[in-house]
C-alpha cells in the first residue's frame, strides 16, 4: 500500500513535472531569452536598488559590478530577440505589445536610452550612495518609458 | 379615453421638463468661492497629485515639457475615443482666459463655461472631493504654466454618445460628495483617501466600471480590464496587492516593484507625478490602500 501511495505520488510529480515543461517549451526560444534578459537586469537592478532605498547598506564594489552588468545587458544585440509573431495577440505567456512591431524605431530608441542610463549608472556606481539614488531615478526612468508604450499593463 | 391621453401627455411633458432640469449643467457660484487665495507652490503639490499632467500633456512628454498641457492623447474606450484638450494657459486654444468660478465649475461639476457637460474621462467625479482651497491654490500655480497654440481635437464618438446632455443622466447616477471608503481611519489613512480617492483618482482605472460606464463602488480598487483592450489593471485591495507599506511607498517614488520590475503602462506616468510629492503623502497612500477592506467571498467589497 506504502509503494503505491509513494509510487502514485512519483507519477503524480512526474505528470506536474512534464505539466510545467510543456508550458514552458510553448514560448518560443526568443521570448525566454528577452525574459531572461529582463529579469538579469532585474537581478543587477535589486541590488543597486535595494541600496538606493535604504534597504541594505551601500557597498560600492557591489554597486559597480551590478552597474557593470547593467551596461553588458544594455549592450546585447536585440536582433534575434525580437521575432515577429510574437506579440501578446498571438502569445499566451508574452507582454510584449505589437507595437514593438510597429514602432521598431521608437522601441530601438528606448533601448538605447536605457543603455545610456545604464553607462551613467556605472560611471558613478562607486561615487556613494547619493551618486546611485540619482542615477537609480534616470534608469528606472528609462525603464517606465519603454513599458509604458511597449509592455502590456498587466 | 380622451382624459387618460391627456393625463399621460401632461405627465410625459412633466418628465421631460424634470429631466432636463436635472440634468442641466450647472456652475459653482462665485460667491462660494469669495475669500480663496491660492498659493502657486502649494498648488504644484495639487497639480501632480491630480495627475493633470499624464492626461493633457503631449504623449510621452518629459521633463519641463509635462508642464506644457497642450492635450492630444488619446483615450480608447468602450465609447469611443476620447482626445485630451489643450487645457494650457493660450487664452485661444486653452483656459487662458478662464475665471476661477469657471476653473472649479469644470472640475467639480464637469461642466464648461459654455455650459456644456464634459464627459467623464475628464475625472471630474473624483475632483468634485478635492478641498476648494486645494483648488485655489492649483489654479494659482496654473497661472504659471506656459502656453500652448496646439488646437484641441475632437473626441471620436458614436451616437448616442455624441450628446452631451446625456452625461447629465449620468452624473446623477454617478456623482457622489462622499469618499468610498468610510469609518474609523487614521490621519494618514484620511490623507491617502483624500489623495487617492479625491486627487490621484486610482480608482478610475483600478475599479471596474458598470454598463454605463460608471465606476462599481462596491467593487472598489478591486482591479478592472484595461480599456485599451488587453489585460487586466491589477487590484489594490489587501488581499491581492500584499507588498509592505514601505515597498508601496518607494514604487510609487521609483517605479520599480519589491522584486525590480518596473511600473509600464499609464502607471509609469502616474508615478512621475507621484514620484513629485513629499514622501509623506505616497506613505498615506500606501497606508490607504492598506486599510481597503478586502472582498467577500462573492467577490462584492462590503461598503
Amino acid at each position: 500500500m506504502k509503494t503505491r501511495t509513494l509510487l502514485a505520488s512519483i507519477v503524480a510529480l512526474a505528470a506536474m513535472g512534464t505539466g510545467i515543461a510543456a508550458v514552458t517549451q510553448d514560448l518560443p526560444g526568443p521570448v525566454k531569452a528577452r525574459q531572461g534578459q529582463m529579469q538579469l537586469m532585474a537581478l543587477n537592478l535589486g541590488v543597486l536598488g535595494g541600496m538606493a532605498r535604504g534597504n541594505t547598506d551601500y557597498d560600492a564594489e557591489a554597486a559597480q559590478t551590478a552597474a557593470n552588468n547593467l551596461v553588458a545587458l544594455a549592450a546585447i544585440d536585440q536582433s534575434f530577440s525580437w521575432p515577429e509573431g510574437t506579440d501578446n495577440f498571438a502569445l499566451e505567456g508574452t507582454r510584449a505589445l505589437p507595437a514593438i512591431w510597429e514602432n521598431p524605431e521608437g522601441f530601438a530608441e528606448d533601448y538605447m536610452a536605457f543603455g545610456a542610463a545604464a553607462e551613467g549608472l556605472a560611471a558613478v556606481a562607486g561615487d556613494g550612495l547619493e551618486a546611485v539614488q540619482a542615477a537609480m531615478g534616470s534608469i528606472g526612468g528609462t525603464c517606465g518609458a519603454c513599458h509604458d508604450d511597449f509592455r502590456q499593463a498587466n | 379615453m380622451r382624459r387618460l391621453v391627456s393625463v399621460l401627455i401632461v405627465m410625459g411633458l412633466a418628465a421631460f421638463a424634470a429631466g432636463l432640469l436635472l440634468t442641466r449643467p450647472v456652475s459653482v457660484p462665485a460667491a462660494e468661492l469669495a475669500g480663496l487665495s491660492g498659493d502657486a507652490v502649494a498648488g504644484e503639490a495639487v497639480f501632480w497629485a491630480a495627475g493633470c499632467a499624464s492626461c493633457h500633456a503631449a504623449e510621452d512628454a518629459t521633463g519641463e515639457a509635462r508642464l506644457v498641457l497642450s492635450g492630444g492623447q488619446r483615450f480608447p474606450s468602450d465609447f469611443g475615443t476620447f482626445v485630451a484638450p489643450n487645457v494650457s494657459m493660450d487664452p485661444e486654444h486653452g483656459i487662458g482666459d478662464w475665471t476661477f468660478p469657471q476653473f472649479v465649475t469644470a472640475l467639480q461639476e464637469g461642466i464648461s463655461p459654455e455650459g456644456r457637460h464634459y464627459y467623464p474621462a475628464f475625472p471630474y467625479p473624483a475632483y468634485r472631493l478635492a478641498t476648494r482651497q486645494d483648488l485655489a491654490d492649483l489654479w494659482a500655480f496654473w497661472q504659471t504654466l506656459p502656453s500652448s497654440d496646439a488646437p484641441s481635437a475632437p473626441h471620436e464618438l458614436g451616437f448616442p454618445f455624441t450628446i452631451r446632455r446625456t452625461v447629465g443622466v449620468w452624473n446623477l447616477l454617478n456623482l457622489s460628495d462622499d469618499f468610498v471608503v468610510t469609518g474609523d481611519l487614521t490621519a494618514e489613512q484620511a490623507r491617502g483617501r483624500y489623495l487617492a480617492e479625491a486627487l490621484a483618482h486610482c480608482g478610475e482605472c483600478h475599479t471596474p466600471r458598470n454598463a454605463l460606464g460608471g465606476l462599481d463602488r462596491a467593487a472598489w480598487l478591486a482591479g478592472a480590464p484595461d480599456p485599451s483592450g488587453s489585460g487586466r489593471i491589477p487590484p489594490l485591495t489587501p488581499d491581492e496587492l500584499r507588498w509592505s507599506e514601505a515597498e508601496i511607498a518607494a514604487y510609487l517614488t521609483d517605479g520599480f516593484t519589491p522584486s525590480f520590475d518596473s511600473a509600464g503602462g499609464h502607471m509609469a506616468s502616474v508615478i512621475r507625478n507621484l514620484g513629485q510629492l513629499a514622501s509623506a503623502d505616497r506613505f498615506a497612500i500606501a497606508a490607504y490602500l492598506k486599510a481597503l477592506p478586502e472582498p467577500a467571498e462573492d467577490g462584492t467589497i462590503p461598503y
